[in-house]
């Protein structure tokens, strides 16, 4: 009997977190959507969430881009279509691999500090103080963190893309002789808009994902993950976790959506 | 000059993005910001051959324009090309459904007249040459009809 009623503890603790997660998102958009916007921590967190996440992608995207271009040409000179590197590329790059791979980077680089410094804020008691206070908390931290998610995602994917396809060509066309103007121009006439609006669309959905997990994993550290700094560390974990497997769950029904 | 660090950095990094995302969809999505003075003019094809929307149109090899539209109308592909204006084409330039390579994607290549006639926007190609069925061709080669 027991166990039964364990199943249904457990179900019904799952449902209602659920159900928090979801609230929290839907009162984050509310609150994005009605002034005051906190301007200068939207500012404060782009430079967090954007500017300092740059050189990490310009490293990996380059990387992907070169290995990319080393793997693709492997494959392609196997039919005697090398001449295809650049689209092979320029589509694996700017459909899928750019948001993901840029998501996850940010979500490793980002989204665990801002977990940990939420959730450092709820242990300490500071949230509590500032609502106290009569500040609105979600304005203070949430809204800011989803808007600057939501403006550097597309940059550091677009960034992301541009350094991959320097970088294939870097090994496809210098290294292995595939021609500027094959690559470039190949590439140029197989992506297309909608190539480019769907890896758009990946990473703005993203941005919300990345934003939306670590805060909420932050902001309900004692309340859901335990208290003291074994919560923090707990909550940091698990925004990691659950954000980046969130995306790569969600960037399978987008592509599925879109394709 | 903290302040001042942050927002130069933000701005940096704001200007960067842009450019990169400005450079993949003007150069790969070949988005079109000034939008230039195009025309339109028709060509009905018997077959299209997968011709699609945004496919390329091309003079003596170079790309010109693109398909805007394909519509079905008795039985026949009606295309519409947008073309630029300082492109005349005559009223008896031919339209044909070209393939890029032997398995390359689809494209409508135009050959210029001799006539004194310039084709008006909205007016329509009376010259067309369907796709090549190269899975006929080959039959036809393979069984000895050409």
């Amino acid at each position: 009997m027991e166990f039964i009623s364990d199943i249904g503890a457990f179900t019904l603790t799952r449902l209602y977190r659920m159900g928090v997660m979801g609230l929290f998102l839907l009162k984050s958009f509310l609150y994005s959507l009605s002034p005051p916007i906190k301007i200068r921590r939207v500012i404060k967190q782009i430079h967090f969430i954007g500017f300092q996440s740059t050189l990490v992608i310009i490293l990996t995207g380059s990387f992907s881009g070169m290995v990319l271009g080393f793997q693709g040409y492997y494959s392609l000179s196997r039919f005697g279509s090398e001449a295809f590197l650049g689209p092979m590329v320029g589509l694996s790059l700017i459909k899928e691999l750019g948001p993901v791979i840029s998501a996850l980077m940010v979500t490793g680089r980002a989204g665990s500090a801002i977990a940990a410094e939420i959730g450092i804020m709820r242990i300490t008691e500071q949230i509590d103080a500032l609502e106290l206070m009569g500040l609105n908390a979600f304005r203070y931290l949430i809204v800011p963190n989803l808007i600057a998610a939501l403006i550097s995602l597309p940059l550091l994917t677009a960034i992301f893309d541009v350094c991959g396809i320097a970088g294939g060509y870097l090994i496809g066309g210098k290294l292995l002789g595939v021609g500027a103007g094959t690559y470039f121009g190949e590439m140029a006439s197989y992506v297309g808009m909608t190539d480019v609006l769907e890896g758009l669309y990946k990473s703005l959905s993203f941005g919300i994902i990345i934003a939306w997990v670590s805060c909420y994993k932050g902001y309900y550290t004692t309340i859901f993950t335990g208290f003291g700094a074994e919560g923090v560390s707990k909550a940091t974990t698990q925004a990691v976790v659950m954000a980046s497997v969130v995306i790569l769950v969600w960037d399978y029904f987008m592509t599925s959506a879109l394709f | 000059m903290k302040k001042f660090n942050i927002e130069m950095g933000v701005g940096l990094f704001m200007v960067i993005g842009i450019l990169c995302l400005a450079y993949i969809s003007i150069r790969m999505g070949k988005l079109e910001i000034m939008g230039g003075n195009t025309y339109d003019i028709k060509a009905v094809f018997s077959n299209s051959g997968g011709i699609k929307t945004g496919s390329s149109v091309v003079i003596a090899g170079v790309d010109v324009g693109r398909v805007k539209e394909i519509s079905l109308s008795e039985y026949q592909a009606n295309i519409v090309l947008t073309i630029p204006v300082e492109i005349k084409i005559q009223e008896d330039a031919i339209a044909s459904v070209k393939t890029k390579g032997l398995i390359g994607e689809k494209y409508i290549d135009i050959t210029p007249g001799g006539s004194e006639e310039i084709l008006k926007p909205g007016d329509r190609l009376r010259e067309t040459q369907p796709a090549i069925d190269m899975e006929q061709l080959i039959s036809n080669f393979v069984f000895g009809k050409i």
